[in-house]
């Protein structure tokens, strides 16, 4: 309400005549959704299971990705692999069944950024690590129908072709240590070392198979309330 | 020439034609990205126009270069015509221009070689996302500058609609962006896991929200009415969508994550404030029907109004699908299958699409004063472009859906009925027809870019007396 003037002003009428008003009051009202959903999950304590959990040391298993797996995960962004597949396992017995148990908070929380995807042209992998051999992840990246016919995913062969950047995967390594994931400098000027002549391939293998493998899950325990 | 003294609509006359070279371009690349899932071979095994990174080129495409090109156009027409004033400034709208432009050509660029942020419609890497920045601020300084020296003592309403989509796409396009650069083409998102995924999701229903809802509102509020010839519905009901829209919204990418890690009180936050959702959008497609009261015959003969009208009808389906989607007991089936595809080819198609072209040709005949080259071409375009959108949507519920039960089903012995990968071969014929559907749009698409361009060097060609006093209508 504008407070002089004997012609009194609604708040809509004065914010139709001040652009800067309008401006403002807009900004303050986009603001409030984001603030309330977002913030909490910085600081509650609710929101990663080894928090509210600290006795079950089966969720202390979740360590940072090895140079070579975290190499994988960047070619895996690189060729889209998260537009069809999902690394989110939800709390179904389908789901149960057909990939395992549900994904938790605190398996993804090195993940800068994020890889849970949100539509499955193809299987979630959250918990693929195990599930097939090394042998299998490699045919069937150069050529998913020669062990899937039904499949419509391209084929890789690239990936066999190139190899991994070690000086680059310390510069990855150091980036990740400045984000907060807890690598060693051991691990950080061990990395060039680590990935010396493996192809995309072997990295992008090499992360496929830990995906989901950090926690032995105990039976029977359920990790959210 | 005194029209060209007022107004700057050179400006917006080449945003506008690039918003047609856009459309064909983003749903040229839709129809090849569909093709590649019916027939995979179409991946040629070469990594540059493989599906996984042509598919945020295709979304890059028609949401940054076809809506942003339409949202610049429109938003300086629409802020110069009813604030009786040339833009505050001509440098900073060309700069608008010519940033936009090289933006778009870096995602050209730079998505076919895999150099992606991988958040989806956000995939641009850390120098292209700073560009976007300082372009994106030098539009909307422009736009407020110029309703600062607005020559009417109210700001009309298409014009608070467009605001609040530059206001909200700065926070977010800001804040989902920051990350940690570990080369020129390289960086790291500085969220992680849950907190990154919510952000990405407030970002990613957003852009939606904003940028594809709140400045298409925009649109509809100045070429509906402009199109009819008649007043706005209910001042009323615009103020109340307007304020309810732009609160509601934020709240909602959370109904993208429920049954995630995410923890469940945020999810449901976002479900419950989707199905309030229902109301605002429900209320602005009918402010907009409305507004038609009483010339509902200019239906009959009005091709363009046609496009307009029925992306509101289109909208109210997409806004009512939406909510439903977002309910727990629909959500658990619905996501992560082609039914979420469907629902926003539904809102992109149906209903961004088709307000954009209704605008777009509108703008096409004001600005360079002159009439379509041929109506009857716009009419072909608004059957296929209809026609187009229902066989996608309609194969999308189909094969979303079928998933969904399959996915789910068990045998009379508790076992699962179906492998994953019947699934997928269930999926061939509704692929093969998305793509159908989605050809017939692209080929419309064509059309319209065929007849604006003859449209255009027509009225270049031979100026005729009406161009000056249509200008300054």
């Amino acid at each position: 309400m504008a407070k002089k003037s004997n012609k009194r002003i609604s708040f809509q009428e004065w914010v139709e005549q001040n652009v800067w008003g309008l401006v403002l009051a807009t900004a303050l009202v986009v603001s409030v959704g984001g603030i309330v959903e977002i913030v909490p999950l910085f600081y509650l304590d609710n929101t990663f299971e080894d928090d509210v959990f600290p006795e079950y040391e089966e969720l202390q298993g979740v360590r940072p990705y090895t140079a070579l797996e975290l190499a994988g995960r960047d070619i895996y962004q690189r060729e889209g692999c998260y537009l069809c597949h999902s690394q989110m396992v939800r709390p179904f017995r389908d789901e149960k069944d057909r990939y395992g148990h549900y994904s938790l908070a605190v398996e993804s929380k090195y993940d800068h950024p994020f890889q849970w995807g949100s539509k499955r042209t193809g299987p979630d992998l959250a918990r693929v690590g195990g599930k097939y051999s090394d042998a299998w992840h490699i045919q069937h990246l150069r050529d998913p129908r020669s062990v899937v016919p039904e499949s419509v995913m391209p084929r890789y062969p690239w990936l066999d072709k190139s190899t991994i950047d070690g000086e680059g995967m310390v510069k990855r390594l150091k980036a990740m240590k400045v984000l907060g994931v807890p690598y060693s400098d051991e691990e950080i000027l061990g990395a060039a070392e680590f990935v010396e002549g493996k192809t995309e391939m072997d990295a992008l293998v090499a992360y496929l198979q830990v995906l989901g493998t950090m926690i032995q899950f105990e039976p029977g325990r359920d990790y959210r309330e | 020439m005194q029209a060209k003294q007022q107004y700057n609509f050179e400006v917006v006359k080449w945003f506008a034609y690039m918003a047609c070279v856009y459309l064909v371009a983003g749903t040229g690349m839709g129809v090849f990205i569909a093709s590649q899932l019916a027939w995979p071979d179409l991946n040629f095994d070469n990594p540059y126009i493989s599906f996984g990174r042509l598919r945020p080129l295709h979304t890059n495409t028609v949401i940054f270069a076809f809506g942003g090109s339409t949202l610049m156009a429109t938003a300086f027409y629409v802020v110069q015509r009813t604030s009786g004033v040339r833009l505050w400034s001509d440098k900073l709208a060309w700069f608008t221009f010519w940033g936009w432009n090289l933006i778009i050509l870096g995602a050209i660029i730079t998505l076919p070689l895999g150099l992606t942020q991988s958040k989806e419609y956000a995939e641009l890497e850390w120098p292209l996302d700073i560009l976007i920045a300082v372009v994106w601020i030098a539009y909307m300084f422009n736009f407020i500058m110029t309703l600062s020296i607005r020559k009417v003592s109210h700001i009309y309403v298409a014009n608070w609609f467009f605001l609040a989509m530059m206001i909200m796409i700065t926070y977010l396009h800001v804040v989902n962006s920051l990350s940690i650069p570990v080369s020129m083409w390289k960086s790291y998102s500085i969220f992680s896991g849950v907190q990154d995924a919510m952000i990405q999701w407030w970002w990613g229903h957003n852009a939606v929200g904003f940028f594809l809802t709140a400045g298409f509102l925009g649109i509809m509020y100045y070429f509906v009415p402009k199109q009819a010839n008649r007043p706005v519905y209910s001042y009323r009901l615009s103020v109340i969508h307007f304020w309810a829209l732009v609160f509601g919204y934020v709240w909602l990418g959370a109904h993208h994550l429920q049954y995630t890690a995410l923890p469940d009180w945020t999810g449901s936050l976002g479900a419950a404030i989707s199905l309030a959702m229902i109301i605002p959008s429900w209320g602005g497609a009918l402010n907009g029907m409305f507004t038609l009261s009483g010339a509902w015959d200019k239906l009959r003969t009005d091709y363009i109004l046609r496009f307009l009208i029925v992306s509101l009808a289109f909208y109210a389906m997409s806004t009512f699908e939406g909510p439903v989607m977002a309910s727990k007991t629909v959500n658990a089936l619905s996501h992560y299958t082609d039914w979420t595809i469907g629902h926003v080819h539904s809102g992109a198609l149906g209903w961004v699409a088709m307000v954009s072209v209704g605008a777009l040709y509108h703008m096409v005949e004001r600005m360079w004063g002159t009439t379509m080259y041929s109506v009857k071409l716009v009419n072909l375009h608004f059957w296929m472009a209809t026609i187009g959108t229902a066989i996608y949507i309609t194969a999308m519920w189909v094969s979303g859906i079928m998933q969904g039960l399959m996915w789910r089903a068990y045998d009379e012995y508790g076992n699962l009925a179906y492998t994953f990968v019947e699934s997928v071969a269930q999926m061939h014929p509704y692929y093969a027809m998305r793509a159908i559907g989605g050809l017939i749009f692209f080929l419309g698409a064509v059309i319209m870019l065929f007849n604006v361009t003859v449209t255009i060097r027509r009225a270049i060609a031979k100026p005729s007396a009406e161009m000056a006093t249509a200008a300054n209508i």
